[in-house]
């Protein structure tokens, strides 16, 4: 029937492609566990699952499928293959904001109720609640995340309190004709997120009820987190390219000496270590700003979880394999290698961890800053639709020069109101 | 046309029965996900809530067209279309002219200018959007300029706009060079005989002599640059009001799983395609029969 030897080759390969594609879940008769990540810098995760492997004794066997460094590509990666029952999926690591989207549509398992205790255990309590929806537990805690302030020691004797301290003193920092620009993430993406959330709960405010069902929005802390928003895009202080501005680009600007403050993740003080040693040597930390002066900040939380695949086909190992993987040993490799805030409180005051040196540098001198602002932490809306609200505040907040306060708490709330019932485009 | 020779007949049916593999190919891959995606636009279906799913007739449609976001975009999506492909049939033509005439090295010149058109589209957008990249780009040094090309519109549109010119100029200088191909030799010599100025000879012999390819050439940049996609989510992402309708479906389907509201979008993108294509084949007259006319 297939008369060329191109096309019978061809055939031969789409088949052999498939077999193997079908293959998995067992090799030599050990039960393979498939763990969707991205394994952060230092390959931790190999590591950790190398561990894990020989702890396991031949009852299962871990194999890490890498997804990509963006955690909305993570995500639709992730959903398209939840949605068609893909059973190879048996852990995944979640971003913390997920958990209620992929509970809901039944992707996940719930966790075994004998096996909660385990995974919740000495964990902080808002990385907790970020695992459960609906009162149940859906993950185990791997990592918590949180921004800190960063500054210059030889530009500001402390941390500023509040956003307007912050933005005066980088008044006078730049009539003294020094370095004063502040990093924030002001590009269209989920980092938006993250900065209006910690804004709103600064100032007071939430941006759905309890049960997630409802927006909140108070005005006068809505309006107060805008107008921040606002009064620091439209300063000098800004970087130019706030717009497109997210992590990453904070730190390079941070290294490049051109800024006094910056609110960014732990992972920029390895980086000024290696990169930039004259501007580390100044570095120091501080809560995120806070929006009223007597009034203590509040951040959101961020970090990953793991989830069990609802169509695996191995839940238990999955559940075992996923303790371990997220077991006190790891989570304090994480943190010393690659700069993954543990989700165990004592590790923070473990001198393992927070005392931790490579080539004389401390790699986590920030611990004790860190567990506070995570014990006040909040979470980002709990919603099956967050998808669909977080596209939502960032088409109406970005450009943030361009916000206008009054009226854009009107749009928010008819937004999330929209995209609270899934209709609309957004 | 009434009266076919039984030459003309067994002809015309050895024509279909040639085609008939290829028909049916097309049916299965292009009419089958097409009808799919016309029956999921009539249903309110998320994929995370699939128990939510319903039929709801014409309300995705609905929701779509009387949504602001959609006219804005389709407005981004014209005119960027608009304007690459202006851009790109000029210099498309220019090119076209040279590899024409070239005379020595024409293998050479033809390579060159096709490169750019073998670059995969995702990898020349992002080679552009490092390029301009204030931090490690070289456009802002080699400018001498201090600009964060995509934090504002116009620049955004701009690069986008540069990109898409770029890429896709020689797709159209080929088509058009086929073009030239069709103006016979002793026509133009002709025409200058009779004294015509090379402007003259250009507009009232050569251009119309290639209308039909150039409306080939331009009813597939229009169709093509109409779909932009790749470009615009390397560099923006759709953000500074560079958000176009193939962004808005794929946000919709992907992101946020609304198969049905999604398909209505991408739904509604297929019937603008083909409102363009019958505005180019209706609007520019018959040229396609009467080059069919002039072949025969």
């Amino acid at each position: 029937m297939i008369r060329t030897p191109v096309l019978r080759l061809g055939l031969v390969a789409v088949l052999a492609v498939g077999a193997v594609a079908c293959g998995g879940g067992e090799e030599g008769g050990v039960p393979v566990v498939r763990w969707y990540a991205r394994d952060e810098a230092g390959e931790v995760f190999g590591a950790a699952i190398e561990d894990c492997n020989a702890a396991a004794e031949g009852r299962y066997r871990i194999e890490l499928v890498p997804l990509p460094a963006n955690a909305d590509e993570q995500r639709e990666q992730l959903v398209r293959r939840l949605a068609a029952e893909d059973a190879d999926i048996d852990l995944m690591n979640m971003d913390v904001p997920w958990t209620a989207e992929f509970a809901n549509a039944g992707w996940i398992r719930p966790w075994p109720d004998d096996r909660v205790e385990a995974a919740t255990e000495g964990r902080l309590a808002t990385s907790v609640e970020t695992a459960t929806y609906d009162d149940t537990l859906y993950g185990i805690p791997l990592n918590a995340n949180a921004q800190l302030l960063w500054y210059r020691s030889d530009l500001a004797e402390e941390a500023p309190a509040t956003w307007d301290a912050m933005l005066a003193e980088a008044d006078d920092l730049e009539a003294a004709g020094e370095p004063h620009v502040i990093w924030e993430q002001g590009q269209r993406y989920e980092g938006l997120v993250v900065w209006f959330t910690s804004l709103l709960a600064s100032a007071g405010g939430t941006i759905l009820d309890e049960e997630g069902t409802r927006v909140t929005l108070e005005p006068e802390p809505t309006r107060r987190a805008l107008e921040v928003m606002r009064a620091y895009s439209r300063s000098p202080h800004a970087p130019p390219a706030l717009a497109t501005a997210q992590e990453d680009q904070g730190r390079q600007g941070w290294e490049g000496g051109d800024a006094a403050f910056m609110v960014n993740y732990g992972f920029v003080w390895p980086s000024a270590n290696e990169l930039a040693p004259d501007i580390a040597a100044t570095m120091a930390w501080g809560p995120f700003p806070s929006v009223e002066p007597d009034v203590p900040s509040k951040v959101a939380i961020g970090g990953f979880n793991i989830g069990i695949g609802a169509h695996g086909d191995h839940p238990d190992l999955a559940v075992e394999a996923a303790t371990c993987l997220a077991g006190e040993d790891n989570q304090a490799r994480n943190a010393t290698d690659a700069g993954l805030l543990p989700v165990t409180e004592a590790l923070y005051d473990d001198p393992a961890v927070a005392e931790a040196e490579k080539g004389g540098t401390p790699l986590f001198p920030y611990a004790a800053a860190m567990k506070e602002a995570l014990s006040t932490a909040v979470l980002r809306p709990r919603t099956p639709y967050y998808n669909d609200v977080s596209l939502a505040i960032i088409s109406i907040l970005h450009p943030t020069a361009e916000i206008d306060p009054e009226a854009a708490v009107e749009r928010l709330r008819t937004a999330i109101a929209a995209a609270l019932k899934g209709e609309g485009l957004l | 046309m009434s009266a076919l020779s039984s030459r003309a007949r067994s002809e015309r049916k050895l024509g279909w029965m040639l085609c008939a593999p290829a028909v049916t190919v097309m049916l299965l891959v292009t009419a089958y996900p097409v009808g799919y995606a016309l029956w999921l636009s009539l249903q309110r279906y998320d994929l995370r809530f699939p128990e939510d799913r319903e039929f709801v007739g014409l309300r995705n449609y609905g929701a779509v067209l009387g949504n602001e976001l959609w006219w804005q975009d389709l407005v981004n999506t014209l005119v960027i279309t608009a304007v690459s492909v202006v851009i790109e049939l000029v210099l498309g033509f220019a090119l076209a002219f040279v590899m024409h005439r070239a005379i020595v090295g024409r293998g050479l010149v033809r390579s060159a200018v096709l490169v750019p058109y073998g670059i995969i589209t995702v990898v020349a957008a992002f080679a552009w959007r490092f390029a301009f990249d204030p931090t490690t780009g070289f456009v802002n040094g080699l400018a001498n300029v201090e600009q964060s090309w995509f934090t504002e519109r116009w620049s955004s549109y701009l690069v986008i706009i540069l990109a898409e010119v770029w890429k896709t100029t020689p797709f159209m200088s080929l088509l058009l060079l086929a073009g030239f191909t069709l103006v016979p030799d002793d026509v133009v010599r002709a025409a200058r005989v009779d004294g015509a100025s090379p402007a003259v000879r250009l507009r009232k012999v050569i251009i119309p002599l290639m209308k039909p390819a150039i409306l080939v050439a331009l009813l597939f940049r229009t169709l093509d640059a109409f779909r932009i996609f790749d470009t615009v989510f390397v560099m923006t992402r759709g953000a500074q009001g560079t958000e176009n309708v193939s962004i808005l479906g794929y946000k919709t389907l992907i992101g946020r799983l609304n198969l049905g509201l999604g398909s209505a979008v991408s739904v509604l993108i297929f019937v603008c395609v083909v409102i363009i294509a019958v505005l180019f084949v209706k609007g520019f007259g018959a040229n396609l029969a009467q080059q069919r006319g002039e072949d025969l």
